[in-house]
């Protein structure tokens, strides 16, 4: 072990220290604390976390279960609305979503503890083994869903309930999409992602294919050809270039690539990460990745954000999570130029304002020491089939999720609209299946 | 700081805090820890005939109803009296009095129903140098099946002719404890008063069955798959002991009769509620159950503080909100109040607009960005608003001023009282025209 080794290296920390880094974010309640939380719900009339959940969960009630001591029961309410609730009660924003929205966040500024109370919920009917959904009679129809993250899922769990066939493609080894390979470990441990899709699965008529990429082995023409209604939750598979020079040398890549490999990672004390580890970007993925790089023990994390603190997309309670890691935040800087002889030594990073013209660089720049840059300036749809009108560069749906295309939905982060998180590209998956049940036998 | 010391019916203690009769002051050992704790007095568990003692169940005695983070409301107990020999309890009553003079020293007795049963008890407890009895005429389980304890306390000839067996077989002051399991607490307080009674102590316990195990199919606590009522008592009950010790208060034939207040006296305001319905002191059970001895420090420096606040004299609160506890006929119907809700406290709840919308007068809007008005065309002031509001103080009761018309029922606020005996509506108020 050597936490000082220059460069880009495996074992800085023990083995000890790497557990107790990755262990769960927010340890799950146990029923006492489940019923003290649970009780501090007013249960709003037309309550605000309602409105607020982009899938709507009926939370007042989904609570009130769980005080009366039906968490199972509250679990089925949840999963209801929204069949990942078990990963959104780990993932969600809440702090931003039902918690900001509840009414003892106005009164108190402690809201009640929404996202815990649904693991709670979640957790113990996961526990149970139980899966409370069956399927309608069969249609006869079958839908091709791709991608197995959480738009496809939700979908194919939805369109397998209404009694279609469904068959799920995924372009990884695994599926779970940004489940499995795109969020922090400790958000979801104990291999919570894959625990999930195999509880989903149980709903029946849902057949799984992995490593089947679009456009590799198969093709939207001859999904189209092969089934009713195809739908694709493909996610977005391509990360936007930094623009700065020497953005080749060894030692940058793209972050979501490193959280990809760290989730995939069976030792964490054998994944190498950088000495001094420079993130470039504002988002969630920016935190994921910093946070991570200083778990795993790197000395200094820096976060490199060209706007101001206000436009960071990574909410201010991700934003504090990093800071009370170690990892350093900066603002309205950019990177300008990497600098290293053939591996990453630094960064140089150039101040930014905003001005009338837009973000303008200052001229004034500084040096980092950096022996891992990642690139974590967002993500672009990469190979959209062809025929298929975009809107920006993403897929054009309506409301329902119907593309351009006759018979074909989408949903999720590669569709246009919504905010790019897990909770609502599973109210996408969801509200597609909907329509397209309805196309099929209405 | 404020003087607590107390004199009840001729017993001293140096504070209204007693504890009253039940398992905290079973022995010796519980009795000293009580009083180096502060308390001011105890009423020794009851005490039966001379003879084998009564036996307790070996299971569960206790049941308790929990409101947020178990926080303890209500307990019910099928615990009988004392299950230890006469003569252990007189011998440690008459050392711990010796060793605590100051302190009141109660004795609570139950034997049977003849009179020579009260006779052979009572010099017994003289001699220990108690400072009174109090009649157990209450407990609701058990003894009652024997034809003791509530079984006499609901029957005023009873009550009369054992309190008068006790007075006419005494020195010792009696207070006669009564059962809430009656209809109509006046009568076993007149039927007191009647038999020579210093006082009376109220209340004992409530025939009870806390829940059901859903599973066994059997009230709780279950003995072997079995239950029987027990009594309740705790913070729940109090309401129902408020109102009964105002109506001894305020009954002309009981009027001025000593008090002393029982059940759920948790904190020092509880027990000043108790002491303004006409209480010269308090009995505590349940709460000091809950938490220990210690609480009667809060107790005591609370109603000082109290007191002190308001310039009062402990015997200057007692009964002090006798004269405002009234019948309904005698309340004032022109005194007219709407909701108000301060928007700057609203936290968009919406507690308010559930309940007057589903259940009550439909006195609420629901506005643009959540806001909750009230409409005064609607509202009759059923408070209902208040009491589900989840904030303190966020909705009111405003009083209409004398000369405003009132929206609802467009008849202008008179200055004048008026009440439901002369309302023209009142069948009776006719009748006496």
């Amino acid at each position: 072990m050597d936490a000082r080794a220059p460069g880009i290296s495996p074992g800085r920390i023990t083995e000890e220290d790497i557990a107790r880094n990755f262990s769960d974010l927010h340890p799950p309640f146990a029923p006492h604390e489940a019923a003290v939380a649970a009780d501090r719900c007013y249960f709003c009339y037309d309550a605000p976390c309602i409105t607020a959940c982009p899938t709507a969960i009926d939370i007042p009630l989904f609570i009130r279960q769980i005080q009366a001591g039906h968490p199972e029961n509250a679990a089925e309410t949840i999963l209801d609305a929204n069949i990942l609730g078990g990963m959104c009660a780990r993932v969600c924003p809440t702090e931003e979503l039902c918690e900001e929205a509840c009414v003892r966040e106005m009164a108190e500024g402690k809201p009640v503890e929404i996202g815990r109370l649904q693991r709670y919920a979640t957790d113990t009917l996961m526990a149970s083994g139980r899966h409370p959904f069956t399927r309608a009679p069969a249609t006869g129809k079958s839908i091709a869903v791709v991608g197995a993250g959480p738009a496809g899922l939700a979908c194919a769990h939805r369109l397998a309930m209404h009694g279609h066939d469904v068959t799920l493609y995924d372009a990884k080894p695994q599926p779970g999409g940004l489940n499995e390979y795109g969020i922090a470990a400790y958000k979801t441990p104990d291999d919570f992602a894959q625990e999930e899709v195999d509880w989903l699965l149980k709903i029946g008529g849902i057949a799984l294919k992995t490593e089947h990429a679009l456009g590799q082995q198969i093709t939207l023409g001859a999904l189209r050809e092969a089934h009713d209604a195809v739908f694709l939750g493909i996610g977005l598979s391509g990360v936007n270039a930094l623009r700065a020079t020497g953005e080749d040398k060894d030692g940058t890549r793209d972050a979501v690539d490193f959280i990809a490999d760290l989730r995939q990672s069976e030792d964490l004390t054998q994944l190498p990460v950088g000495r001094n580890v420079v993130v470039i970007g504002g988002g969630m993925t920016a935190v994921d990745a910093a946070v991570q790089s200083k778990l795993l023990g790197a000395e200094t994390v820096t976060i490199a954000y060209r706007r101001d603190q206000s436009r960071m997309s990574a909410s201010r309670y991700e934003q504090d999570l990093a800071a009370s890691k170690g990892v350093r935040l900066m603002f309205n800087v950019q990177p300008k130029a990497i600098h290293g002889n053939g591996a990453v030594r630094e960064i140089e990073l150039e101040y930014t304002a905003q001005t009338d013209a837009g973000l303008t660089p200052t001229g004034e720049t500084l040096r980092l020491a950096a022996d891992q840059i990642f690139r974590a300036i967002g993500q672009r749809l990469d190979g959209a089939p062809d025929g298929l009108t975009l809107d920006g560069n993403k897929i054009a749906v309506d409301a329902a999720g119907r593309t351009s295309l006759d018979g074909v939905w989408a949903g999720g982060d590669c569709a246009a609209g919504g905010n790019d998180l897990t909770v609502t590209a599973v109210a996408e998956g969801r509200d597609a299946a909907e329509s397209i049940h309805v196309a099929l036998t209405v | 700081m404020a003087d607590l010391t107390t004199d009840f019916v001729g017993i001293k203690s140096p504070n209204p805090f007693w504890l009253a009769s039940a398992p905290p002051t079973d022995k010796e050992y519980n009795v000293r820890r009580a009083f180096e704790a502060g308390w001011g007095g105890v009423v020794w568990k009851t005490l039966g005939e001379e003879g084998p003692p009564v036996v307790n169940v070996n299971g569960p005695r206790y049941g308790a109803i929990y409101g947020a983070d178990r926080r303890l409301l209500g307990l019910n107990n099928i615990e009988l009296i004392t299950d230890r020999p006469l003569q252990t309890n007189l011998d440690e009553i008459k050392i711990v009095k010796r060793d605590f003079p100051d302190r009141a020293m109660v004795v609570s007795l139950m034997v049977p129903c003849e009179e020579g049963a009260w006779k052979a008890i009572l010099p017994r407890v003289e001699e220990t140098g108690a400072d009174g009895i109090e009649l157990n005429f209450g407990c609701p389980h058990g003894m009652s099946e024997r034809g003791m304890g509530s079984a006499v306390g609901q029957v005023p000839e009873y009550i009369e002719m054992v309190t008068r067996w006790c007075k006419q077989n005494t020195r010792m002051p009696v207070i006669v404890k009564l059962t809430p399991n009656i209809t109509d607490i006046r009568k076993p307080a007149e039927a007191a008063h009647r038999g020579g009674a210093d006082a009376v102590s109220l209340i004992n316990t409530i025939n009870s069955i806390t829940s059901v195990d859903l599973d066994l199919m059997a009230p709780e606590p279950t003995i072997d798959g079995k239950g029987s009522h027990g009594g309740y008592c705790g913070p729940a009950v109090k309401p129902i002991a408020l109102s009964m010790v105002s109506e001894i208060a305020r009954n002309a034939e009981t009027h001025g009769l000593p008090i002393s207040g029982i059940g759920g006296v948790t904190t020092w305001r509880d027990a000043a509620e108790f002491i303004a319905l006409g209480c010269g002191t308090v009995q505590v059970c349940t709460a000091a159950m809950t938490y220990g001895f210690k609480i009667v420090e809060e107790m005591t420096a609370g109603l000082s503080i109290y007191l002190d606040e308001k310039d009062l004299s402990l015997p200057d609160l007692v009964g002090r909100a006798v004269p405002n506890v009234t019948d309904w006929q005698h309340l004032n119907l022109n005194y007219v109040t709407k909701a108000r809700i301060d928007q700057d406290a609203c936290i968009k709840c919406g507690r308010c607009y559930a309940a007057c919308e589903d259940t009550s007068h439909q006195a609420i809007s629901i506005g643009e960005g959540r806001v909750f008005e009230v409409i005064d065309a609607e509202c009759v002031a059923c408070n209902l608003c208040v009491d589900v509001c989840p904030v303190e103080n966020c909705i009111t009761m405003e009083e209409l001023a004398p000369g405003t018309v009132d929206p609802r029922t467009g008849k202008t606020v008179e200055a004048d009282y008026a009440n439901w005996t002369t309302h023209p509506n009142n069948p009776a108020a006719r009748a006496a025209e």
